[in-house]
């Protein structure tokens, strides 16, 4: 079993194979299943993580009011081709946002790694859809891989909002996008974990501040700039760039920052977004009460 | 490493918005549920810290419903969980606690009809996974993850000695145990989580073992 980031490239350079392969191999000996039914069930993640992003594209709005029609916003104004970015980038965005709207209107979706953090990796999954034409296998393969990197930072760090702040969930979740992105356009397991690296560097210190404690404010924003993030990680090392300080170093770096943070920026409603004085009022218009009975 | 399986990760299918407040509370009603082993007639939910605040926007109160009606995470029936309920003529209430707990995401199950009544502490950990941390009383931790089976026996000496040995015959290996008692010499809990998934006709065996008073099969 790979214990963190060098052990797991390690694995894939030692054997010439991708580090999805490596993540099926673990999972068949683990749950000793063979590798279709580690695939079949991959693929039933898959399939939630499809529908999530189509019911998100239709439009879907929050019980509480907070959140929805973003995505439809997006994808309007990439048809309109005024764009000033790009539009693989606006259309990983725009899936993005719309699974983490569809998650915020009770709708099903698949924690990836959370349910806070599930827009990065299937944003940016199928914005590539159309850009590398991959195979279901391919696409199955891109969640392992993904999936490989939240392996390293759940058990070495965290990926839980409330234990590590927002670093660790859509933080992680953006660098298990990276790296997933570049074994699926071609690169080198080394790559994948500069991407990682690369990306988790620019999430650090990031605070969990749910206005009124909803998965709504500001995470549904927060997916959007994750896959952003992913991708533009995952072109630098595609280019050859490389992180200076080395990826499992990032993430002890994620972890340390988590321990540190105070307790009213993970996940409390009382820090952050969550206290400014409209978080405070959007609060209490939902809730009827202030959560924050001190301030 | 607390985390073993790449599901773990990428997953669990759920309905939105929160793994923790929203999975992990339908997982927690889940576990009450097979733990009663049928449908109850009344429910009494208390929620504290997290939960209590929160619950109504997280859809925790229809999700742990949902999960105690033998729901799934991702069952969409998830949503209209109070209303089934009703319909079933169940009777549901749910309390805000102001006590500090231990972990900010609690919640305390009491679940009953005629013939019995059931209570347990569950709470939700992060991503989905929970915990029961009390049942009927009795302390114990037990993470929902793996194949588990609880085992309520007098605490005489060859109760638990005869109750691994029977798995050992079957080839089931013990991940996790723990054994807890109110009192010495009287009733005891068994809990125990296993790497492989238990047949009826195990739990059968294991219920005919001498001083084993219940035998029950809490997740598959």
């Amino acid at each position: 079993m790979f214990r963190n980031v060098a052990e797991l490239v390690q694995l894939a350079e030692n054997k010439n194979i991708k580090i999805a392969q490596v993540m099926i191999e673990q999972e068949m000996e683990v749950k000793e299943k063979t590798r279709e039914e580690v695939l079949s069930l991959m693929g039933q993640n898959l399939d939630v993580m499809e529908r999530a992003v189509e019911k998100g594209l239709a439009g879907v709005h929050s019980f509480s009011g907070l959140t929805g029609g973003d995505a439809v916003l997006l994808q309007k104004y990439i048809q309109k081709g005024q764009f000033l970015t790009g539009e693989i980038i606006l259309d990983a965005v725009s899936k993005a946002v719309a699974t983490n709207e569809v998650n915020a209107a009770m709708g099903t979706i698949c924690a990836t790694p959370t349910a806070g953090s599930a827009g990065v990796v299937p944003g940016t999954l199928f914005a590539l859809k159309n850009k590398l034409n991959p195979s279901r296998e391919q696409m199955i393969e891109f969640l392992f891989t993904a999936g490989a990197f939240g392996f390293v930072v759940a058990n070495n760090a965290s990926i839980s909002g409330a234990a590590g702040g927002c670093q660790a969930e859509v933080g992680s979740a953006s660098g298990m996008a990276a790296a997933a992105i570049v074994e699926m356009a071609g690169g080198t397991p080394k790559q994948s974990s500069e991407a990682m690296a690369i990306t988790l560097k620019n999430m650090l210190g990031l605070v969990c501040d749910p206005v009124a404690g909803l998965v709504e404010v500001p995470c549904v924003k927060r997916n959007a700039m994750g896959a952003s993030n992913a991708m533009i990680a995952a072109d630098m090392a595609l280019a050859g760039i490389t992180s200076r300080i080395p990826c499992d170093e990032v993430i002890d770096a994620m972890y340390k920052i988590g321990q540190n943070m105070p307790t009213a920026l993970k996940e409390t409603a009382q820090g952050g977004l969550a206290a400014t004085p409209t978080g405070k009022e959007l609060q209490e218009k939902i809730f009827g009460v202030s959560l924050n009975k001190n301030n | 490493m607390k985390f073993k399986s790449v599901f773990d990760i990428i997953g669990p299918v759920m309905i939105g918005p929160s793994s923790s407040h929203t999975a992990g509370a339908a997982r927690i009603g889940k576990v009450a549920r097979s733990l009663f082993g049928r449908q109850p007639k009344w429910i009494t939910i208390s929620f504290y810290g997290s939960f209590a605040n929160t619950y109504k926007g997280h859809g925790t109160d229809v999700a742990i419903i949902g999960g105690i009606l033998d729901f799934d995470t991702f069952d969409e029936r998830i949503k209209s969980a109070l209303g089934i309920a009703h319909q079933l003529g169940i009777n549901v209430s749910f309390r805000e606690e102001d006590a500090v707990t231990d972990h900010p995401n609690t919640a305390r199950v009491k679940i009953g009809d005629d013939a019995g009544e059931l209570e347990l502490v569950g709470i939700s950990i992060g991503g989905g996974k929970i915990e029961i941390t009390e049942l009927n009383g009795f302390e114990l931790k037990l993470s929902g993850n793996h194949p588990a089976i609880l085992i309520a026996h007098n605490d005489k000496f060859g109760a638990i000695a005869s109750v691994s040995n029977l798995l050992a015959k079957h080839q089931i290996n013990i991940g996790h145990m723990e054994v807890s008692r109110k009192e010495r010499g009287k009733l005891a809990l068994m809990t125990i989580e296993v790497d492989q998934n238990i047949d009826q006709s195990v739990l059968d065996d294991l219920s005919l073992l001498p001083n084993i008073l219940q035998v029950t099969k809490i997740v598959d």
